[in-house]
């Protein structure tokens, strides 16, 4: 593992227009190649935390720096150009449901291209090759020409996944990935996201409310309460009782 | 056996009063608007039997009438396709603009809906008179009113539908680093795509209607027939044109209907 850290928040703060905290005090490192997960709460500020670091939400103060380069000056391509690098998958898949597995993994690349020609949907043959081995990734090439609204939620987010392969990450951003799908689909996406970290030297950052998943595929563990980090260990170290700890309200 | 605690009801969830409350105000401006117009309703009863004599006069299609009206009731349909399609072209970059799931800034969208609110003020007659005078006697002034119409109509409706759409693809396709444009070409598009042709083909319908009516001001089509007919009391020719148009109307509606169940 590299020992520069992929990932650094330096006293990060978010305070909504309403005066809410989102986050406080945000100061941690995540090294490149790491399986971090983020444990907490509905409310704790997850969700928020993960979208900062492809600037899907803005912070209040402090710094977030990606391969030692501060975003928060990013605008208009050279943001694009950050999510570009950073993949994300969400609860609800997401997938643009009327149109088939292939346009939605092709979809993840067209960053790579100018507006006219994604809009023509120009891809290259190579690009569509692409699009078959990212399903091969996750299982899912006799799926092609499936329109996504025809596939089970665990489909759907192997497809997802498969999109996000598609932007050549360094870092993928899971925002409950599995929260709406059932155990058995539960464990085939933790086990595609801990592959693609093992594999691929991916960066993965997860946020979950199960305990039990945490401890099964995490290298180290960051629990938030009301958008402050409460605790943060290595794997290694965490013990159940501390676990326990962080879901405790009060 | 215990009963179950029930929380107790409102003093007005019990009497309804939202509900009572509406009845009685949307009756209340029934009455009071239909008092202030001088509306009378008794005199449409009385008068009724003119209105039977119409349609017995109507009731004789003069049959003999058909072919000549063929080649008006197809101009007619032709002014309502290319009007329709250019007012949908111009008001497709509008309605995306008014959508406030799309356009944050408050003031762009409040401009291009003042805009929008304008083009939908001006009555469709008072477009035809203007135009016929600018562009002459014809069909190109029909056209071009019906384009307007069509315009300021579309995109009302397009931006509602636009404002109904699950937010979470473009979410996704934002993460990816994809462009403005982009993103409502992959995630708003689809999404929308069966409503918005039902949406055209319906003003369509309706373009079709309406340019009977411009007719009369001599702006093309089956109109200037229909006026003709009418201005010479031949009800029997009328009747013909209404019920061609009906045949048209009626058309529409089952691409409508099969468009909608194919792009589901």
């Amino acid at each position: 593992m590299d020992q520069q850290p992929i990932i650094s928040f330096k006293n990060v703060n978010k305070i909504y227009s309403n005066g809410t905290v989102g986050l406080k005090d945000i100061n941690f490192d995540i090294p490149r190649g790491e399986f971090l997960v983020v444990v907490g709460l509905s409310g704790a500020g997850k969700s928020t935390l993960l979208r900062t670091i492809n600037r899907m939400h803005e912070i209040s103060s402090g710094e977030i720096t990606i391969e030692d380069e501060p975003i928060s000056s990013y605008k208009g391509q050279s943001l694009r150009l950050l999510r570009r690098k950073i993949g994300m998958i969400f609860q609800d898949f997401n997938l643009i449901k009327r149109s088939t597995v292939q346009r939605n993994v092709l979809s993840g690349r067209v960053s790579y291209y100018p507006t006219w020609k994604s809009v023509l949907s120009l891809f290259s043959t190579a690009d569509k090759d692409r699009a078959i081995r990212a399903l091969e990734r996750v299982n899912l090439t006799e799926k092609l020409y499936t329109r996504a609204d025809e596939l089970s939620g665990g489909q759907q987010q192997r497809v997802a996944i498969a999109r996000t392969l598609m932007q050549d990450p360094k870092v993928i951003l899971a925002d409950e990935p599995v929260a709406s799908l059932d155990p058995l689909t539960t464990q085939t996406v933790m086990d595609i996201l801990k592959r693609l970290n093992q594999e691929d030297g991916i960066t993965v950052i997860v946020n979950l409310h199960s305990v039990a998943l945490a401890r099964q595929y995490a290298d180290r563990i960051v629990g938030l309460r009301a958008g402050a980090v409460v605790y943060d260990k290595e794997i290694a170290d965490v013990t159940e009782a501390d676990l326990t700890k962080i879901y405790q309200t009060a | 056996m215990t009963t179950p605690e029930i929380p107790q009801r409102s003093w007005s969830q019990r009497w309804h009063v939202k509900a009572v409350g509406w009845t009685v105000l949307l009756v209340a401006l029934l009455v009071g608007s239909s008092r202030m117009t001088g509306v009378d309703v008794g005199m449409f009863f009385s008068n009724f039997d003119q209105f039977t004599n119409l349609l017995v006069r109507m009731s004789q299609p003069a049959w003999s009438y058909v072919p000549i009206i063929i080649q008006p009731l197809y101009e007619t349909i032709q002014m309502a396709i290319l009007g329709t399609t250019i007012g949908t072209v111009f008001a497709v970059p509008f309605a995306v603009l008014a959508a406030s799931n799309l356009v944050h800034n408050q003031w762009l969208r409040g401009f291009i809906r003042l805009i929008l609110d304008l083009v939908r003020t001006l009555p469709d007659l008072l477009l035809a008179a203007i135009f016929v005078a600018i562009f002459g006697i014809g069909s190109t002034a029909g056209v071009i009113t019906l384009a307007i119409f069509s315009f300021g109509m579309i995109s009302k409706l397009f931006y509602e539908v636009i404002e109904t759409i699950d937010m979470g693809p473009l979410e996704a396709m934002e993460s990816v680093g994809a462009s403005k444009v982009t993103i409502i070409w992959y995630a708003v598009l689809p999404q929308i795509m069966n409503q918005f042709v039902s949406y055209f083909l319906y003003t369509l319908e309706i373009n079709v209607r309406a340019s009977t009516v411009l007719g009369y001001l001599g702006a093309g089509g089956i109109g200037v027939f229909l006026q003709r007919s009418l201005s010479e009391f031949d009800y029997g020719k009328t009747a013909v044109i209404i019920l061609a148009t009906l045949v048209v109307v009626m058309v529409i509606d089952g691409v409508s209907n099969h468009l909608r169940r194919v792009l589901l």
